[in-house]
C-alpha cells in the first residue's frame, strides 16, 4: 500500500478532527459505515442562519484513505452553503486524494456522510 | 577441473551474482504491505517486466524451475488430448496425461508430415509441446510452424525453451505459443527459479495453490535474490554471441573425424555436440574423460544415473547399442579454447585407446 | 532513511548471516548440477545436499531418508494433501483439516472438494485450539489424512501434536502437519509425535526463500502422487534440480536452530511478554487473540478495540508488523484466523500481528510499544466508536447503515 502524499498529509495532520454539540439545532450528524466493514465515519455540520456550513469535525474509524477522505471533506465544506456542499461527489475526493481503485469505498462514504449530515440537519430544522 | 556440461547448469554469471548477493540480505516478504515488502516487490515486478520485454511476452509466472513450469504448462491438459515431441525432457513427458507420441527423424527434428496427420487424428484439440532446442543433441525445432500449424486446428501450444535462451533468437510473440518455459539456471542464473511465460490472460490449472501470488497461478513467497538474478543472467545471455561457440563446434567435429556427431545435417545451436565414440560405451567414456579432470555427460542429467540409452537418441532411429555410445559436450560463457583442445585431445586419447584394445 | 523496526517474523524471516555465509561459496564459485553422475561437480554438490538433508532431518527427528526437498512450505502442503489424496483415492477420499489453516492448505482442499472428495474443516475453541473429540468424531473409515497445522502464522497457537498423532495412529488415518512457523521454534519431533507428512519452509527459521522441505514417513511408507514429475529426484517424488546454496541455507538455518532453540525461546519470550505488558499497562481495551500458554514464543496478536488496523499501521510506520483488517488483506475480507476463534469482524479490524525474532532487541520492543501506543490513542481521539463508548452507548445497539 503506497499511499499518495494527499493521503498521508491528511492522515497524519487531520483537519477539524472534533465533536459538535448533536443536540444543537444548528447541528447535523451524520454516521455512516459499520465497524463490521472497517469504516465509520461520523461527520458534524454547524449550519447558520444563511445556510451556511460554519463548522465541520470528523470522527472516523477506518484506514488512512477513510481518514483522509472524512478529513478533506471536512476542509472543503467549510464556508460552502449545504446545496453547495451537498454537491461534492466521491470522484473528486477520490482523484485530489489518488486513491487507488480498492480505496474508491472511502470516498464513497465521505460522500454519503456528508448526505447523511446535511439530511440530519434537515430533519432538525423541520423539527424545529 | 573442464567444465563441459552447461546444459546440465551453467555457472552463475558475475553480473547476476552481484544482482543476487545485494538483494539476499533484504529482510521482508514481498507479499507484505510494508515498506520493506514493498521494496521486495518492485524489485520482483521490475525483474518479471525486464524478462518479458527481452523476450516480447505477455504475462509471466516465477515458479522454482523449467520443471515445474513444464508441469503446470501441462497441467492445462487434464483430460484433452496431448501431443509432445518423443524428444521432449523428462519433465514434459512425466508431466503429460496419455500423451500421444509426434516422431522424429533421423537427424533429431520433429517430423512435420507425420505431425500434422497426427493433429488432424484427433476429434478434438487439446495441448501440444514442443521444445524449442532439444537439451541432448542442440536440434532447434520448427516451433513456430508447428504452432502455426497446431493453432489453426485449435490446439494449445506450449514450448519448453529452457535451452534456447541466448542461443537463438528468442520471441514469444514470434512463436506464436500460447506457454513458453524459461529457467534460470541454464542461461547464468541461479538454481531455484524460472518462469512459465503465457498469453495474458491465458486460463491455467494451478498446481501449488495459496496466498494467490502469480496472478493466483502459483502461490508461494517469492524470492526477490533469486528472481533478480535470473533476470541479470537473462539480460547477460541475450548478449552472448555465437560465433566464438560456432568455431569451437566446428572444430571440434573436424578434428574428431571418427566421431558420429548426432543431427549434425539441421539446424543446432552452437554450443551443444551429441557425440557417439563407436563401440566405446557412454560410462567408459565419462569415467575416462572424469579422470583426465574434463566434465561432461551421457544423456541428460537427471536420466544419467540409470545410464539408459537417451530417449532422445532412440526416438532419433539409433539402437540401444549406438545410443549407449553417445555423450554430449556443452559449452558456455566461461569456456576457453584451451579447453576445447584438450577435450579433443582426450576424445582422441580414448579412442585410440580403445582401437589398440580391440587390435589385441 | 532508517530501516523500520521490524516485528514481522511470522511473515518471513531475515537469512542469519551465518547461513549466508555457508551459501556463498555455492553463489560464488562451486557449481554443478547435483544430479549429474557424471563428475565431481556433481558429486561435490550432491554430497553438501546430502549434508543438508540430514541437518534438515535432524531437526525433527526424522530419518533423512525421509526428508525431500521442495520450493517451500507452500509447495510442500499442495504435495502432501494432493499427493496423498490422490493416492489413495480408490479406497478413500475424506480428508479433514481445520478452519484456521493457511491459505495453501485450504485452497488444495478446496481444490479436492472440486475434484470429488469430501473435506471436513475443523472449528477452533476460542483460544485458537482444536477439540480433540471433535477430530476423533470426524474420522471415518474413508479418511486418508488429517492435515492440521503445528503452530498458526497469525496468532501463533500451537496445536497438540502428539495427541493428535496418537489418535490418528489408533484410527489408521495418515497425519499431516504444516509445520512451518513451528519448526526451529518448538521441539518437533516425528517419531513421539506419530507425524506422517511433515512441511518445513526456509524462510520462517532464518533460511532463505525458495527452499523447503517435505517429511514422508518411510515406516510405515506413506506413499503420493508427486505434483511434479520429470527426471525422477527426491525418489520421484519431487523432479526438478535441487539449488546446492538452497539447500546448504536451509540446512545450516536448521543446524542453527537446533543449537540455539531453547535458549532462543527463553529470550523471545521474555521480549514478548514485556512487550504485552507494557501494551496492557497502558492501553485500555487491548485483547490477545489467542492462547497465550500454548503460543511460540515471539508471537503477539492484538486487537484494539475501536482503533482500525491498516489505519494504525500507517501511523506505526516506522515498525514493519501485519495486520488482521481488510485493507490490508488481499481479499479485503478480514482475517478469516481471526473469524474462526469467534473474534468479531468489527474487532478482526483491529487487530495487529507482532512478529519478534532472533534479532530483535529489548531497545526496538520499547521503541514499538510506545509508537503503538501513542498512535492508538490518537487514532482512538479520532474514532467516533472510541466516543460513543466513553458516552456509554453500546455500539451494538445502532443500526449501522452499511453499504
Amino acid at each position: 500500500m503506497a499511499y499518495s502524499i494527499e493521503v498521508i498529509d491528511h492522515y497524519e495532520n487531520p483537519r477539524n478532527v472534533g465533536t459538535l454539540d448533536s443536540k444543537d439545532h444548528t447541528v447535523g450528524t451524520g454516521l455512516v459505515g459499520a465497524p463490521a466493514c472497517g469504516d465509520v465515519m461520523k461527520l458534524q455540520i454547524k449550519v447558520n442562519p444563511e445556510g451556511v456550513i460554519e463548522e465541520a469535525k470528523f470522527k472516523t474509524f477506518g484506514c488512512g484513505s477513510a481518514i483522509a477522505s472524512s478529513s478533506l471533506v471536512t476542509e472543503w465544506i467549510k464556508g460552502k452553503t449545504i446545496e453547495e456542499a451537498s454537491t461534492i461527489k466521491n470522484t473528486t475526493i477520490a482523484q485530489h486524494l489518488a486513491l487507488p481503485p480498492v480505496k474508491i469505498h472511502c470516498s464513497m462514504l465521505a460522500e454519503d456522510a456528508i448526505r447523511a449530515a446535511i439530511q440530519d440537519y434537515k430533519e432538525k430544522q423541520k423539527a424545529a | 577441473m573442464i567444465y563441459l556440461d552447461y546444459n546440465a547448469s551453467t555457472p552463475l554469471r558475475p553480473q547476476a551474482q552481484d544482482a543476487l548477493l545485494a538483494v539476499l540480505g533484504m529482510t521482508g516478504n514481498p507479499s507484505s504491505p510494508h515498506r520493506m515488502g514493498r521494496d521486495l516487490r518492485s524489485l520482483i515486478d521490475r525483474a518479471r517486466k525486464e524478462i518479458l520485454e527481452s523476450i516480447e511476452g505477455e504475462r509471466l509466472i516465477f515458479t522454482s524451475g523449467g520443471t515445474e513450469a513444464n508441469a503446470l504448462a501441462l497441467s492445462n491438459a487434464k483430460g484433452l488430448p496431448v501431443l509432445v515431441s518423443s524428444i521432449e525432457h523428462e519433465s514434459v513427458l512425466k508431466a503429460s496425461h496419455n500423451p500421444t507420441l509426434i516422431p522424429v527423424t533421423q537427424e533429431g527434428k520433429v517430423d512435420m508430415e507425420q505431425l500434422d496427420v497426427l493433429l488432424s487424428s484427433f476429434s478434438q484439440p487439446g495441448l501440444l509441446s514442443l521444445m524449442l532446442v532439444n537439451n541432448e543433441t542442440g536440434v532447434i525445432q520448427p516451433v513456430r510452424e508447428v504452432a502455426c500449424l497446431a493453432k489453426a486446428k485449435g490446439w494449445m501450444v506450449h514450448t519448453d525453451a529452457s535451452q534456447a535462451l541466448g542461443h537463438v533468437p528468442l520471441s514469444f510473440k514470434e512463436l506464436g505459443v500460447d506457454l513458453l518455459t524459461l529457467s534460470s539456471h541454464k542461461c547464468g542464473g541461479p538454481i531455484g527459479v524460472g518462469a512459465l511465460v503465457t498469453k495474458k490472460d491465458f486460463p491455467l490449472n494451478p498446481l501449488i495453490r495459496g496466498g494467490g501470488q502469480e496472478y493466483g497461478m502459483r502461490a508461494g513467497t517469492l524470492s526477490a535474490p533469486l528472481i533478480v538474478g535470473f533476470a541479470a543472467a537473462v539480460k547477460e545471455a541475450l548478449k552472448d554471441s555465437s560465433v566464438q561457440l560456432q568455431r569451437w563446434q566446428q572444430k571440434i567435429e573436424t578434428s574428431l573425424s571418427a566421431a558420429v556427431v548426432y543431427g549434425k545435417k539441421v539446424f543446432r545451436v552452437s554450443h551443444v555436440i551429441c557425440l557417439g565414440m563407436p563401440g566405446v560405451s557412454a560410462e567408459i567414456q565419462l569415467m575416462a574423460f572424469d579422470l583426465k579432470g574434463i566434465a561432461i555427460s551421457a544423456g541428460a542429467a537427471c536420466s544419467s544415473g540409470t545410464m539408459k540409452a537417451s530417449h532422445v537418441l532412440t526416438a532419433m532411429g539409433l539402437s540401444e547399442k549406438e545410443a549407449r555410445c553417445a555423450i554430449r559436450v556443452s559449452m558456455g560463457w566461461k569456456t576457453h579454447e584451451e579447453e576445447i583442445d584438450r577435450f579433443i585431445q582426450e576424445w582422441q586419447y580414448i579412442y585410440a585407446q580403445y582401437q589398440l584394445k580391440e587390435a589385441s | 532513511m532508517e530501516r523500520p523496526i521490524y516485528l514481522d517474523y511470522q511473515a518471513t524471516t531475515p537469512c542469519d548471516p551465518r547461513v549466508v555465509e555457508v551459501m556463498l561459496p555455492y553463489f560464488t564459485q562451486e557449481f554443478g548440477n547435483p544430479h549429474s553422475r557424471s563428475h565431481v561437480y556433481g558429486w561435490r554438490a550432491e554430497e553438501v545436499i546430502e549434508n543438508a538433508r540430514e541437518k534438515t532431518a535432524k531437526l525433527i527427528n526424522a530419518d533423512p531418508k525421509a526428508l525431500i526437498f521442495t520450493s517451500g512450505a507452500t509447495e510442500s502442503n499442495n504435495l502432501a494433501i494432493k499427493g496423498v489424496a490422490y493416492f489413495y483415492k480408490e479406497k478413500k477420499d475424506h480428508i479433514i483439516t481445520c478452519v484456521t489453516e493457511h491459505k495453501c492448505v485450504l485452497n488444495s482442499c478446496r481444490q479436492l472438494e472440486q475434484e470429488g472428495f469430501k473435506v471436513t474443516y475443523l472449528p477452533v475453541q476460542p483460544n485458537g485450539i482444536i477439540d480433540l473429540q471433535h477430530l476423533k468424531e470426524a474420522i471415518t473409515e474413508k479418511t486418508t489424512l488429517v492435515s492440521i497445522m503445528a503452530v498458526n502464522n497469525e496468532i501463533g497457537v500451537i496445536q497438540p501434536l502428539a495427541e493428535i498423532g496418537k489418535i490418528c495412529r489408533e484410527k489408521g488415518v495418515l497425519f499431516h502437519t504444516d509445520a512451518a512457523q513451528a519448526v526451529g521454534k518448538i521441539p518437533m519431533d516425528v517419531e513421539a509425535m506419530n507425524i506422517d507428512l511433515l512441511s518445513i519452509s526456509g524462510h520462517k527459521l532464518y533460511g532463505p526463500k525458495g527452499i523447503g522441505a517435505l517429511y514422508v514417513r518411510r515406516k510405515p511408507r506413506v506413499r503420493l502422487v508427486p505434483l511434479i514429475s520429470g527426471g525422477g529426484q527426491e525418489r520421484g517424488m519431487r523432479s526438478g534440480t535441487l539449488s546446492p546454496s538452497l539447500c546448504v541455507g536451509l540446512g545450516e538455518a536448521c543446524a542453527i536452530a537446533h543449537e540455539e532453540m531453547v535458549t532462543e525461546s527463553t529470550r523471545l519470550k521474555v521480549l514478548r511478554d514485556h512487550l504485552y505488558q507494557v501494551i496492557k499497562t497502558e492501553l485500555e481495551e487491548v485483547y490477545l487473540n489467542g492462547d497465550l500458554e500454548q503460543r511460540i514464543p515471539g508471537n503477539l496478536n492484538l486487537s484494539f478495540a475501536y482503533v482500525e488496523g491498516e489505519g494504525l499501521m500507517m501511523g506505526i510506520k516506522d515498525l514493519a508488523v501485519s495486520s488482521g483488517s481488510a485493507c490490508t488483506s488481499a481479499s479485503l475480507e478480514p482475517s478469516y484466523v481471526l473469524r474462526a476463534l469467534g473474534v468479531e469482524e468489527e474487532m478482526a479490524h483491529t487487530s495487529l500481528r507482532l512478529g519478534l525474532g532472533r534479532f530483535t532487541t529489548i531497545e526496538e520492543v520499547d521503541i514499538a510499544a510506545q509508537k503503538i501506543i501513542k498512535e492508538v490513542n490518537r487514532l482512538r481521539d479520532m474514532s467516533p466508536l472510541w466516543e460513543m463508548t466513553r458516552e456509554g452507548i453500546n455500539l451494538k445497539s445502532i443500526k449501522w447503515a452499511a453499504h
